[in-house]
């Protein structure tokens, strides 16, 4: 499944998307975030799934375009730690 | 003094399956799907629907929650020791004092929408109270990709709330009137629902009539949401759940802009979370049980 947490304002999408068919719940974005966006957690869209997931914490949901904005370049190419972080791929950031 | 006309207020209603003994049922499961306007109780047989209620909610969740729940079983003689398993949802899911588990209202509404519409369903649109959510499900009404905007009340029954109060429309009746316009108007340049009417105020006093304001904020609403489905990617069959789902003037333009049709229910869309929820429910009661 992809989960999209995030939203959409006036100033754009802000969106990460989680594939919970990759992520088995390791929980290394969560160690590798520095502002603790990532946690990890039950499934809230698959509640008959037993294994952990990895989730945007609820109260970054509504603000993630600033959570997220100081591991964001303002130049040139930078990888996201918490995409680093993940030996599946499961991560994405719509911005 | 004269009443105020609450235009804004729906009906509430409830509905009990006249050909079915609920004493005869095996396993009796509940899920209460308490939203930020609205909350539904839905009580189901051995997986069958057996009753229902839908009301406003309070500013009490836990009483609404109550107050639901007995509605929907009111003459019927079952008790809440009855039912074996309760599912909450919504927006005040947690608030659901006879609850025996949580699950959010993206599984609910995925799960009830295939019970609504059947299995063909791939892509759920759930324009609720407060908040609107996209998603696509396969032919078990499991869950394959979701996206919700509780950022702002673009796009939500709330938002048709302070439209209809504004214009003194029925809330029942904006859908119908805005597919009255003999033109389609531009839509308002805002989706927030704050500007939107402040626009709308100066659209009146430039002499627009009524019905070509609410088209005009209509069609702002479906273009907003249309956005939302199109991160996600739309599927068919299409169909909307939700309290806007009975606005025609919403989804004939969602329809128009997307290019697909949304299938007609056969059930109230409205009760789409607390009927996954008592779907749920059942599976976990059979899961328990084993």
């Amino acid at each position: 499944m992809l989960a999209n947490y995030g939203y959409q304002d006036g100033s754009g999408s802000y969106f990460i998307t989680i594939d919970t068919d990759k992520c088995d719940g390791c929980g290394r974005c969560v160690t590798a975030c520095p502002y603790g966006v990532m946690v990890v957690g039950p499934d809230e869209a698959d509640p008959l799934r037993d294994l952990p997931v990895a989730t945007v914490a609820d109260e970054h949901r509504r603000k993630i375009k600033y959570s997220c904005g100081p591991c964001k370049p303002t130049s040139g190419v930078r990888e996201l730690p918490c995409l680093l972080a993940c030996p599946w791929e499961a991560l994405a950031h719509s911005w | 003094m004269a009443t105020a006309v609450e235009y804004w207020r729906w009906t509430e209603s409830r509905w009990t399956a006249p050909d079915v003994d609920w004493r005869a049922g095996k396993v009796i499961t509940a899920g209460v799907d308490v939203g930020s306007v609205s909350t539904q109780a839905v009580i189901v047989v051995d997986g069958k629907l057996y009753a229902y209620s839908s009301m406003r909610t309070g500013s009490d969740s836990p009483q609404s929650a109550q107050k639901a729940m007995d509605w929907a079983t009111e003459g019927t003689g079952m008790t809440i020791d009855n039912v074996r398993y309760v599912v909450g949802t919504g927006y005040g899911r947690v608030n659901v004092p006879f609850a025996n588990r949580t699950i959010t209202e993206i599984a609910c509404h995925a799960r009830g929408a295939n019970f609504i519409y059947g299995p063909s369903v791939r892509t759920v649109l759930d324009m609720g109270g407060q908040d609107c959510k996209a998603i696509r499900c396969d032919e078990k009404g499991k869950v394959s990709s979701f996206l919700m905007n509780d950022k702002c009340a673009a796009g939500t029954g709330r938002g048709m709330e302070v439209f209809a109060d504004l214009l003194a429309v029925p809330i029942e009746d904006v859908g119908s009137l805005s597919l009255s316009v003999a033109e389609e108007p531009p839509p308002v340049s805002s989706t927030c629902v704050v500007f939107a009417k402040t626009e709308a105020t100066g659209l009146l006093r430039a002499g627009w009539p009524k019905n070509r304001v609410v088209a005009a904020y209509c069609s702002a609403m479906a273009h907003r949401v249309v956005t939302l489905l199109e991160r996600i990617g739309v599927e068919a069959e299409f169909a909307i759940t939700g309290g806007i789902s009975k606005n025609v003037g919403i989804v004939r333009r969602i329809e128009k802009e997307l290019g697909v049709k949304a299938l007609e229910p056969g059930l109230d869309a409205q009760l789409a979370g607390g009927l996954g929820a008592a779907l749920f429910a059942y599976a976990l009661a059979a899961r328990a049980a084993s």
